[in-house]
């Protein structure tokens, strides 16, 4: 008979509910941590890890029938064969869009830490005083000092590289030793720096480890992150919150696991537990636990918290403040410039860094203002072109042939990854009329950037060729690819924390306001999104809460 | 492909001059028209829609794109049999008819100016007529339309490029292979006649 009462249950087990339940076990607490989709064992699962390129069938190339299959994936460089199961099988989940909208998912253990971007940067006050300032929304319930110590705490375990740089705006953390930024960046960072007060070129900081770890094996520079790691050099769940866990001997894990509901007890005014269907044999089971965690990823911990108490708030547990599914944000991107550098002839790379640059925020600080707010980091790298190039005055044949052989130019390009504002109506909601394989309610997904992000987008091309040019760059041209709300898969909002039960789903340690020992840590609690890669944030929210909820447990508040 | 580096090649993209630089980088083909709500087809063996003798051809096709020098040649690759893979597997309908119609169309016109088939041609008139015909695809793009498939030749040449360089004998005998590195350097000397990096 399969135990069904818990200490703390954890629903997904992606970046934040992997850490999640690595922290409860920790602290001695039996944990259920639930996932929907399929286990993907470390190392074993990562089928085309150490594959070459030639072993790849269409060399990563999206089929036809891959496109049949994945109508959503298939819009970006997302879908390909190299590591197509580790995302989402669409025609079994779909969802409703009632503007364009890209949810790129990943359903296995681990969720999406096995195939994030692992750009990990703290955010500064700048970001959390920001809705207080501009009369956005609502104000964030905690400061920078509050999330500080976290973020040393996380940074320190999944071992982040990265340079201290000094920049109020990107406040440093706990790092190993930097990558190093190829000798075209170093000079580009160099004419920056002389050229702009406050515009700095830095070197990504990255969940990737250039020390030993943990019985990780530092990066290899193979580039290879999102295949899975066989050295376990990237943070992810498998190869550093899982085995944690584990080794505490309090972990249960259970793939196939859909948490249909959080079962709210209307007497104590507490969760009291969750009801999962199984994905594979479609049975209904309930477990019980003193705490819950809901780490299932922006959209889906707000559809968890739809289908919750419905019986008291028609529109799910959360949904008093009429802020449960609102203020959908994302980052938005694919707007920047690039160019060719002159020179550097003599100069190449050995091995294929995991990581590029980063350009932090600069405008709307330090006195400078826009007729929009907020801002926009660049990421981007310089290196020298392959075979694919266009070699316009030759044809075909040896020369060609032997021409193609040899690194090409040198060139730069830098994109923007910017902030979108929370708009109310920027919302996910449920669509009863249409179900998925297992006959659940499906997400209607209603959202859309406005003239502030579109603003941004211009200064998003134009500040990046003016870098460029006045770093040397010739032929320097801005792009625009346009940007569906979704793509930047930066998900964040639709459960608030803030101040307040009648404006915001959270309180300031990511308790719901109407059952304080459910706690949402993903991205679903994000008050606004700065333009910082958010999952850092999420990790350090996910410890503070965990360290609350336990303090709370043992003085039997919850 | 990740997403840092689909930003930094976003450069190659918009730049537009890039032999397929649409294959290279997203993959077979992005279809213009959305599919949304077709029922998925059951699985059967795909159709082979390039025949042996015709992969014969591709495959000298491709060696004269990409002929044996100090290193070996696209035959070696054997990018006659990928390319008919790539061209069932990842082109649409219309860009498979431009394809098919495309062999078809190079013995002709091979037949047509040097009165043979392109197999019985020698070495240099099968350079000098896919020379032409690279001409003829180069200004064949430069005044398409965004949505029309691409001319016949440089389907061959793209396909022959990726197929040649990501093969075994194109990366680690025309290029240098590395398959785990184990270090960074971002500064390293380089002299005319070093190889490129096979990956990125």
């Amino acid at each position: 008979m399969e135990k069904s009462t818990y200490d703390a249950i954890v629903i997904g087990s992606g970046i934040s509910g992997g850490l999640a339940a690595k922290e409860l076990t920790e602290k001695g607490l039996k944990t259920l941590m639930l996932e929907r989709g399929r286990n993907v064992e470390h190392i074993k699962g990562y089928v085309n890890a150490n594959k070459h390129p030639w072993e790849i069938p269409h060399r990563g190339s999206k089929t036809q029938q891959m496109i049949e299959d994945h109508p959503v994936l298939k819009r970006d460089y997302t879908l390909n064969e190299s590591n197509l199961d580790f995302w989402v099988n669409e025609k079994e989940s779909p969802y409703v869009e009632i503007k364009p909208f890209d949810w790129f998912r990943g359903y296995q253990v681990g969720g999406r830490s096995l195939i994030w971007g692992r750009q990990s940067y703290r955010w500064s006050d700048y970001d959390f005083e920001a809705n207080a300032k501009d009369g956005v929304a609502v104000d964030w319930p905690i400061r920078y000092q509050d999330l500080a110590p976290w973020y040393s705490y996380v940074e320190k375990f999944a071992g982040i590289s990265g340079s201290r740089d000094g920049l109020p705006q990107l406040p440093d953390g706990e790092y190993m030793p930097p990558m190093e930024m190829n000798c075209v960046e170093k000079e580009v960072a160099a004419r920056i720096k002389a050229n702009y007060k406050n515009r700095h070129m830095i070197i990504g900081r990255t969940a990737n480890i250039t020390v030993p770890h943990h019985n990780r094996v530092n990066c290899q520079y193979r580039n290879k992150c999102w295949l899975g790691c066989p050295f376990g050099s990237y943070f992810s769940t498998q190869s550093a919150s899982l085995p944690a866990a584990v080794a505490t001997g309090n972990l249960t894990l259970r793939p196939f696991s859909i948490v249909t509901k959080i079962l709210y007890d209307k007497d104590t005014k507490r969760a009291k537990g969750v009801e999962v269907l199984d994905a594979e044999t479609n049975k209904t089971y309930e477990y019980y636990a003193k705490v819950i965690f809901l780490n299932a990823s922006t959209l889906n911990s707000a559809w968890v918290l739809m289908n919750s108490a419905t019986d008291v708030w028609p529109e799910g547990l959360g949904s008093s403040s009429g802020e449960l599914g609102h203020n959908l944000m994302d980052h938005h991107f694919r707007a920047g410039a690039h160019g060719d550098v002159e020179g550097y002839e003599d100069k190449y790379v050995y091995g294929r860094r995991a990581n590029g640059i980063y350009v932090p925020r600069f405008r709307n600080l330090f006195g400078d203002k826009r007729d929009y707010i907020r801002g926009f980091g660049y990421q981007g790298s310089a290196g020298r072109s392959g075979w694919s190039r266009d070699i316009p005055e030759m044809s075909i044949g040896a020369d060609f042939k032997d021409a193609l052989t040899e690194p090409g130019a040198w060139t730069m390009g830098l994109g923007a990854f910017g902030e979108t504002l929370p708009y109310h109506d920027n919302r996910a909601y449920l669509d009863k009329t249409k179900k998925d394989k297992w006959g659940l309610p499906v997400l209607a997904i209603d959202a859309s950037i406005r003239d502030n992000e579109q603003k941004m987008r211009i200064d998003m091309m134009q500040d990046a060729q003016d870098m460029l040019e006045k770093a040397g760059l010739k032929n320097v041209k801005t792009y625009n690819n346009g940007y569906n709300m979704g793509g930047g898969i930066h998900e964040m909002g639709t459960a608030r924390m803030g101040k307040d039960p009648k404006t915001s789903v959270l309180n300031k340690h990511n308790q719901v306001w109407d059952a304080p020992n459910v706690y949402v840590t993903d991205g679903a609690c994000m008050t606004s999104a700065a333009c910082q890669n958010p999952s850092l944030t999420y990790m350090a929210l996910t410890a503070r809460a965990v360290d609350h909820a336990v303090g709370e447990m043992k003085k039997q508040n919850i | 492909m990740n997403r840092r580096d689909a930003i930094a090649r976003v450069a190659l993209l918009m730049g537009g001059t890039v032999v397929g630089a649409e294959y290279f980088l997203s993959g077979c083909s992005s279809p213009t028209q959305e599919k949304e709500g077709k029922q998925a087809s059951a699985p059967t063996a795909p159709k082979e829609l390039v025949n042996q003798d015709q992969i014969r051809l591709l495959d000298e096709v491709g060696e004269t794109i990409l002929p044996a020098t100090q290193t070996p040649g696209a035959k070696e690759a054997k990018v006659g049999s990928f390319m008919a893979m790539m061209v069932r597997d990842c082109y649409t309908p219309e860009e498979q008819e431009v394809f098919t119609a495309g062999i078809k169309q190079l013995d002709k016109d091979c037949k047509k100016q040097h009165g043979k088939d392109f197999l019985a041609c020698t070495p240099q008139q099968r350079t000098a007529f896919l020379t032409a015909l690279d001409k003829e695809q180069k200004d064949f793009t430069e005044h398409r339309r965004a949505d029309d498939p691409s001319q016949y030749f440089r389907m061959m040449k793209q396909l022959t490029l990726l197929g040649y360089f990501t093969s075994e004998v194109g990366a680690t005998k025309a290029l240098r292979y590395v398959p785990v590195p184990g270090r960074y350097d971002g500064c390293v000397p380089y002299k005319k006649g070093d190889k490129a990096w096979a990956t990125t």
